[in-house]
């Protein structure tokens, strides 16, 4: 363990990947999702129910079934739906990551492993279903001792040190909708700056209407789509109107080169770099919308952080909610990395196919990009045949059916989030 | 009801907090429920939630302080039947 604060120029790689995803769990039915484009939004009764004026939403599958198979009976008494969620994600990634899981009585700590797991909103399901309605009834006390652990803030990532005894810094991020890349950053400043030698960075977001009812009323959910589901989320396209709320984790195991090539293990891809700031609400940023002077200082910042040019940019994974705010997103990121739209990198927008995982977006993102780095290919992006005016310069770059990429190197990730927050992160495929 | 029914019963809704697997094989009257079969003292109050629910009971929080081993939970609820 590197304790000392003085070793900055220490490489920074993943080991390791674990998914839950609308449209597949796990990175192998990920993958395959993401290869053949298939959508996970599907249509939700209960936000028919309710009145929202959209009814889809991108949910993941079978989660339920996945977590008593892997988790004990006490502890998914303690599991809303997010701790689920990265629950399964973490394992999968410590997993792959080549770890065995710890038996719970055995009491050695892993000091050199912590977790960064964030949350955009975090447990609203218990908020909303057990604690209010039971406050409300005068019942307080058959709450529990599980509620304060599924509400807190930290309860994601407290959940997953007590899986795996991780002993070094265990915390949850929270920078809404950036909030997933924000947390694989931090975790890749911790270990490159010799604190750590393991992270699983992440986020995850609970499925539940209570989560999405708020941007419903803002009317920045999408509504034109209830009977097409799988249309509705449209990243790109001139008929976005709106995002379609997801859910779901992902996690990836941030790791040391030295630690993943001393124990051997297989190193999917190089963190070259990272970008976090905010656009202080000014220059047209504000609570819900980003200062585009800050996203393309954020990218930039993510460049010179990793050392690259930005013509070294082969491919980027943007944002892109399918908001008004695509076109502007795509003009930061021609402005960032000096491209005339007819030279752009190659543009992904994954949400097209899982929705707005909100706190989980950079983190699921992240993992379609590594997958996509490590595979060699480009996921299409779907639902834009009829490119946004403003976009239809940039068409070139945006694959609508998967492309063979062997010669993929360097993707840039970004998320951008509620308050005028960014991060951005610059991944390169790991080449022994 | 009778004792080993209620016995029975309690030990069933105990099982999924027990950390201590063993101990569970052998348990008796005399069994602390902390101690031998390792239940975290924070989840004793969802233990007697699953008590009052199963034998569809009331248990006052005095009454569980006073509850160390599975006899002793066993004599609280069947003094409630």
């Amino acid at each position: 363990m590197t304790s000392e604060r003085t070793q900055k120029t220490r490489r920074v790689v993943i080991t390791g990947l674990g998914v839950i995803a609308p449209n597949g769990n796990g990175t192998r039915d990920f993958e395959m999702a993401l290869r053949k484009g298939q959508s996970g939004i599907r249509y939700q009764e209960i936000m028919e129910e309710k009145g929202f004026g959209c009814r889809v939403a991108g949910t993941p599958q079978g989660v339920d079934e996945l977590a008593e198979a892997a988790f004990s009976e006490d502890l998914l008494m303690a599991m809303n739906m997010s701790h689920r969620y990265a629950a399964l994600a973490a394992l999968e990634a410590w997993q792959d990551a080549g770890f065995e899981r710890p038996a719970q009585d055995d009491d050695r700590v892993n000091w050199d492993t912590g977790c960064i797991v964030g949350t955009g909103i975090g447990g609203m399901d218990t908020t909303a279903e057990k604690v209010v309605p039971l406050t409300d009834a005068g019942k307080v006390r058959r709450l529990g001792s599980t509620s304060v652990e599924q509400v807190m803030a930290s309860g994601v990532s407290a959940r997953l040190s007590g899986i795996f005894a991780l002993g070094n810094q265990v915390t949850t991020n929270s920078s809404a909708c950036s909030t997933g890349a924000e947390a694989v950053a931090m975790g890749f400043e911790r270990i490159r700056d010799g604190l750590a030698e393991r992270m699983l960075c992440g986020g995850a977001e609970a499925a539940s209407h209570y989560i999405w009812a708020g941007f419903d009323a803002m009317r920045v959910l999408c509504r034109d789509f209830n009977e097409e589901p799988e249309k509705a989320s449209r990243p790109l396209s001139a008929s976005a109107g709106g995002f379609v709320p997801g859910a779901g984790a992902g996690v990836l195991m941030v790791e040391s080169l030295d630690s993943a090539q001393a124990r051997g293990a297989e190193i999917y891809a190089e963190i070259l770099g990272a970008g976090i700031n905010c656009g202080g609400h000014r220059g047209g940023g504000s609570m819900t919308a980003p200062n585009p002077e800050s996203v393309q200082r954020c990218i930039g910042l993510a460049l010179a952080d990793a050392g690259i040019d930005a013509s070294e940019v082969d491919a980027v994974n943007g944002h892109l909610t399918a908001t008004g705010a695509d076109p502007k997103e795509i003009a930061s990121w021609a402005k960032a990395l000096g491209r005339e739209p007819g030279n752009m990198p190659t543009i992904t927008a994954t949400k097209g196919m899982v929705g707005h995982t909100l706190g989980a977006a950079g983190a699921v993102e992240s993992v379609a990009s590594i997958l996509m780095l490590r595979g060699g290919f480009l996921h299409p992006c779907i639902n834009c045949d009829d490119l946004h005016p403003e976009i239809e310069a940039y068409g070139a770059a945006i694959p609508h059916s998967v492309q063979e990429a062997p010669n993929l190197k360097t993707l840039l990730k970004a998320g951008f989030g509620f308050g005028d927050v960014n991060a951005c992160l610059a991944y390169r495929k790991w080449e022994a | 009801m009778e004792e080993t029914e209620v016995f029975e019963r309690v030990v069933k809704i105990l099982t999924p907090w027990v950390k201590n697997d063993e101990a569970l094989t052998s348990v008796g009257m005399e069994t602390s429920i902390l101690d031998d079969l390792k239940v975290n003292s924070a989840r004793l109050v969802d233990v007697v939630i699953a008590f009052e629910d199963d034998f569809d009971i009331e248990i006052a929080d005095e009454d569980v302080d006073q509850v160390n081993t599975v006899g002793d939970a066993v004599n609280l609820i069947s003094g409630k039947l």
